[in-house]
């Protein structure tokens, strides 16, 4: 293949995978590397430096529009934003000591797990929880806009939560993707957070958590210009048009297609990852 | 209907608000979609000129040899700029995206100060401290 070709396909790819993790909310760097490992037979340490840096651009371009709606709570953001980016750290700095088939293992892992979480019918927080004496400290129980007017929550179990974003700080540093997935988990069902603001402040966090393990994979030469150019640039157009389109879309069959492209990467990513093919 | 009392509407030990100010609210907004477009359109540009000069050769991803140091550290990517090379432009673009979140975080330093809030402060601080100190301990700047 030529770099036209290849920028060309990688483009339209990207934009593809853009565009589905929007619709989805399920995000598009997750199918990123599997996608350029698998069939385009890049390294995968070049695939994870491409696909963090479109997180980045994902994540700023809709936080935007997001925090202007007034779903997404700063206040969760920044403090758990002490656990993401201190796990991204310690992420980045395990990916360059650990062989790529442990990459492909772990990533084989996150995308089952992720399609099985896409699957999971959906469980609203309980409407009136007591506050918790550490969330009321810490200034985190908010209000959004819901169909009936405003709503108050109060967030519960933040140690908890707190662990789990490190974690999640540490997969999205070792794989390169945003790990919405375990976000949505730790603000879901350990802190009970309405599922409108926890996305929203999710994504507002992804970027955050990218930018602290980007320095360390663009000093290690893992960020290639030719790769990482058309994947940020179609991911970013996927996702814009994406967040346009998102509340005409019917996404309930967009979502099991979307899960069960990541199921079978996933497979495929655990596949090569045991035998050796990456 | 004002038969039904929203529990918003209860008094609240603290402002449930995360900003009370909107203003900030809008800037931060503002600022993500700013720097994510500039960024964009650097590496646009950074594109253009090296898909005209290398479009014809062959693309291969398949070994990992990590990039030269022109491409990996901030020196580097300002002469290649300098030079005028396309992917020394799509790196530039590459380190102004990275840098959008870290300017968000430090905008919110502000944010929060203006508010009064000092325990929020603090925290976004250390979110600052761990950024530069990945982004500095890393080697980029050298």
């Amino acid at each position: 293949m030529t770099i036209l070709e290849f920028t060309a396909v990688v483009s339209i790819v990207s934009f593809v995978a853009g565009l589905l993790g929007s619709l989805t909310g399920l995000g598009g760097g997750v199918v990123l590397v599997p996608l350029l490992t698998i069939f385009f037979h890049v390294d995968i340490r070049y695939a994870i430096g491409a696909s963090l840096v479109s997180v980045i651009a994902t994540s700023s371009g809709a936080a935007a529009s997001y925090v202007k709606e007034g779903f997404s709570n700063i206040r969760i953001g920044m403090f758990l934003e002490i656990a993401t980016t201190f796990g991204a750290l310690l992420g980045a700095f395990l990916a360059t000591r650990i062989p790529t088939s442990a990459l492909a293992i772990i990533f084989g892992a996150v995308l089952l797990y992720s399609a099985y979480l896409s699957r999971k019918p959906r469980t609203e927080a309980q409407r009136s929880l007591p506050p918790d004496p550490l969330a009321t400290r810490l200034r985190m129980n908010g209000s959004f806009p819901d169909l009936d007017g405003p709503r108050s929550y109060n967030v519960q179990r933040v140690p908890t939560g707190f662990s789990l974003m490190f974690g999640a700080g540490a997969l999205s540093g070792m794989l390169g993707i945003g790990s919405g997935a375990v976000k949505v988990l730790a603000m879901d069902q350990a802190m009970r957070i309405p599922f409108k603001v926890s996305t929203t402040t999710s994504n507002f966090m992804i970027g955050v958590t990218a930018a602290a393990s980007a320095g360390v994979y663009f000093s290690r030469g893992y960020v290639d210009p030719g790769l990482a150019m058309p994947v940020m640039l179609g991911v970013l157009a996927g996702s814009l048009l994406g967040s346009r389109i998102l509340v005409k879309a019917e996404t309930k069959s967009l979502r099991l297609v979307f899960s069960v492209v990541i199921l079978v990467l996933g497979l495929q990513m655990l596949y090569n990852g045991f035998w050796g093919k990456i | 209907m004002p038969a039904i009392q929203a529990p918003a509407r209860q008094p609240q030990p603290f402002q449930p608000q995360p900003w009370r100010d909107r203003r900030i609210e809008v800037i931060l907004g503002n600022l993500l979609r700013t720097g994510v477009l500039i960024s964009a359109a650097v590496v646009l540009l950074g594109a253009c000129i090296y898909l005209s000069r290398h479009s014809h050769e062959p693309a291969d991803y398949r070994v990992f040899r990590g990039e030269p140091s022109e491409y990996r550290t901030i020196p580097g990517v300002i002469q290649s700029v300098i030079n005028g090379r396309g992917r020394g432009i799509i790196q530039l673009g590459l380190l102004l995206l990275i840098a959008t979140p870290i300017a968000r975080v430090a905008f919110s330093i502000v944010g929060f100060a203006i508010e009064g809030d000092r325990m929020y402060v603090a925290f976004t601080v250390i979110v600052l401290a761990i950024l530069l100190y990945s982004l500095l301990g890393s080697g980029i700047g050298v």
